[in-house]
């Protein structure tokens, strides 16, 4: 199997907030196409990984490449420009928007029309609102929600929201997918079709980086997990090796039972 | 799109209503010329309001920022125009000059004012914008001296009219046989540049930039996820809303012809605030409805209140003025209480305001 190029280099990169040390110079390296799963117990430092990798948090010291560039991840909007996507732990959809209007903001990076074709509504502007919906719409197809497109964010059950957010993600193009947990919360046929969707979203060419507390998910989908605890990377491997390995046995045996 | 299909359908009324508004509308002049021009001249203050209102609606129901010296913005376009076409430095220049240019200077003050603020929050914001309208309006009031730029608290007097060609907007006129008289013609001046506001706050809700607004108001770190550069776009509505405040600060000039620190308090912001809050922010018949009641229901009680109390009580015992605070408060606390949305509010906030409520 030819190696891909990488996407995502991570060094030794570390956020503390007073005392507690979130992450204590994590390293990884994620490739191009390839599914990675980021698990480890509550508390273990995934989520702030994320925030430092979106610029909505700034990491004390290390730094990310992405695609070969540093990244100045100082402000998350650039994160998002470059091809960093993300979705949330705790789903944040514009809950007064319809699902199409969610997605159609997801557009917006990728769009020009300013103040001055909004008032004049000039040809090159009414093809692009068209062109933001038509996408939109697609991609509401694509994570199976279209029915729903135009109910209030607020209002889709919490599977669907979840959907939404992928969607609205998928909206800026991304290279990159980052999703916290998105399983969290769904039944099992649920998380299932979630197995579908994210497999086939890595087959369209988007590399996923996947936070996951569904042990069955992650070594289904996943093709390398890394392994946090207490804010350190201890261990990185194909899944079949990291559950094995005594070091997360007793990660999570030793943390509380998630 | 739900909430957009319903927006536009609410701009594109079938045209009996379109007629009957133009009806009333082209009538209301010569309705209120009846009772003297003093009524003409509060229907144009009304739609001066409506006008700043529906600028600051930009900023405040749109963007969601709160701003509270959004006057600052009208006394840069009034003195603006004051000082480039008065006796005061014998500068006259045509209209058409001075309006643009006070509008980019409202603007270009709004961005220095905005760019530093916008990142810190909201709460912030209200206090420095509070500050930059008190700051403005004591320049005003003592750059007479060393050098007299802006004659202080006396004002500046004798300001040209707004005047096309031979056409002045201050002097009765004949047009298609029909006389005019000076606010008469203003208030067809006015229409014509609220129609404008109407329009582009319409177009502006229904498109990119509106979008990524509400975005921001919804949840402010979720839009810089999907990359919306959120301290520029809130930048953006603010320019627009100090734009417009100068704008209308020009028109205030040229039709009064006189303007004096005095009409640019920090009261004036409150009540423009209150006209958006009142009506029903971010929705623009709402706020045309709180900007004509707040300006009119204070003039009907100034001159419904005294003869009523004569008839009644035989003489005078509270004096209106004191009285209009005092109903103005009154009505205020009323809609906060019991229509906290606005008089007349969008689905949208309705929603979101019951979110809050749960
Ligand atoms: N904004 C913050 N301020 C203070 N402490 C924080 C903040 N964010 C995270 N932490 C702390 O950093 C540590 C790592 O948190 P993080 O949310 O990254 O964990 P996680 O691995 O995502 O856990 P979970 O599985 O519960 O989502 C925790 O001890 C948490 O309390
Ligand atoms: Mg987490």
């Amino acid at each position: 199997m030819s190696e891909q190029p990488l996407l995502l280099e991570a060094h030794e990169v570390a956020k503390h907030f007073g005392g507690v040390k979130a992450l204590q110079d994590v390293s990884l390296t994620i490739r191009r196409g390839e599914i990675y799963g980021l698990i480890g117990p509550n508390g273990a430092g995934k989520t702030t990984f994320f925030n430092c990798l979106t610029g909505l948090y700034k990491n004390e010291s290390g730094h990310f490449v992405f695609d070969g560039v540093r990244l100045e991840a100082d402000a998350p909007h650039k994160a998002a420009a470059v091809g960093i996507a993300r979705t949330f732990q705790n789903i944040r959809l514009f809950g007064n928007m319809t699902a199409i209007e969610n997605v159609m903001v997801g557009r917006h990076l990728r769009t020009r029309a300013g103040v001055l074709g909004a008032i004049t509504r000039n040809a090159a502007t009414r093809a692009e609102e068209a062109a933001i919906t038509r996408r939109a719409e697609e991609l509401l197809h694509y994570v199976g929600i279209h029915e729903r497109a135009h109910d209030y964010a607020k209002h889709l059950s919490y599977g669907d929201q979840r959907r939404l957010e992928i969607a609205r993600a998928l909206a800026t193009e991304p290279k990159l997918l980052a999703l916290d947990e998105p399983a969290a919360g769904m039944n099992g046929t649920e998380t299932e079709a979630l197995r579908v969707l994210v497999e086939g979203i890595c087959r369209d060419g988007v590399t996923v980086l996947l936070i996951e507390h569904d042990v069955k998910l992650v070594m289904g989908l996943c093709r390398r997990v890394a392994v946090f605890d207490y804010g350190e990377k201890i261990c990185e491997d194909v899944p079949a090796v990291v559950q094995k390995d005594p070091r997360v046995i007793e990660a999570y045996l030793g943390g509380s039972v998630a | 799109m739900k909430g957009q299909f319903r927006r536009s359908v609410a701009g594109q009324r079938p045209w009996l209503g379109v007629l009957l508004l133009t009806a009333v509308l082209l009538l209301v002049p010569f309705v209120a010329g009846l009772g003297g021009q003093a009524w003409v001249r509060i229907a144009n203050f009304a739609i001066l309001y409506v006008f700043l209102a529906l600028g600051l609606n930009i900023v405040v129901g749109y963007a969601g920022l709160l701003d509270l010296g959004y006057v600052a913005f009208y006394a840069v376009g009034a003195y603006t125009y004051a000082l480039l076409a008065s006796p005061h430095f014998g500068i006259h220049l045509p209209f058409w000059v001075i309006l643009p240019l006070g509008a980019g200077l409202a603007c270009m003050f709004g961005v220095l004012l905005g760019a530093p603020t916008l990142k810190l929050r909201g709460d912030y914001l209200a206090i420095v914008t509070l500050g930059f309208g008190e700051i403005v309006r004591i320049f005003m009031n003592n750059l007479n001296a060393p050098v007299n730029i802006t004659n202080g608290a006396q004002g500046i007097t004798l300001i040209d009219p707004i005047r096309i060609g031979d056409f002045s907007f201050s002097q009765s006129g004949t047009i298609f046989g029909i006389t005019l008289s000076g606010p008469q013609k203003y208030y067809f001046l006015l229409v014509v540049l609220a129609l404008l506001v109407i329009v582009v706050n319409v177009r502006l809700q229904n498109s990119r930039i509106g979008r990524s607004w509400q975005a921001i108001r919804e949840d402010e770190v979720a839009a810089k996820a999907c990359g919306i550069n959120t301290r520029n776009i809130k930048l953006l509505a603010f320019a627009m809303g100090a734009s417009f405040g100068g704008i209308a600060g020009g028109v205030f000039a040229a039709m009064q012809g006189f303007v004096s620190p005095e009409s640019f308090s920090l009261m004036e912001s409150i009540t423009i605030l209150s006209m958006v809050v009142l009506g029903g922010m971010g929705h623009i018949p709402g706020v045309i409805l709180g900007a004509v009641l707040l300006t009119g229901l204070p003039e009907v009680l100034r001159y419904g209140i005294e003869p009523l109390q004569r008839a009644v009580f035989g003489r005078m015992i509270v004096d209106p003025e004191s009285l209009r605070m005092l109903v103005f408060g009154l009505a205020l606390v009323l809609v906060m209480r019991f229509r906290p949305a606005g008089l007349w509010p969008s689905s949208q906030r309705l929603r979101e305001l019951a979110e809050t409520a749960d």
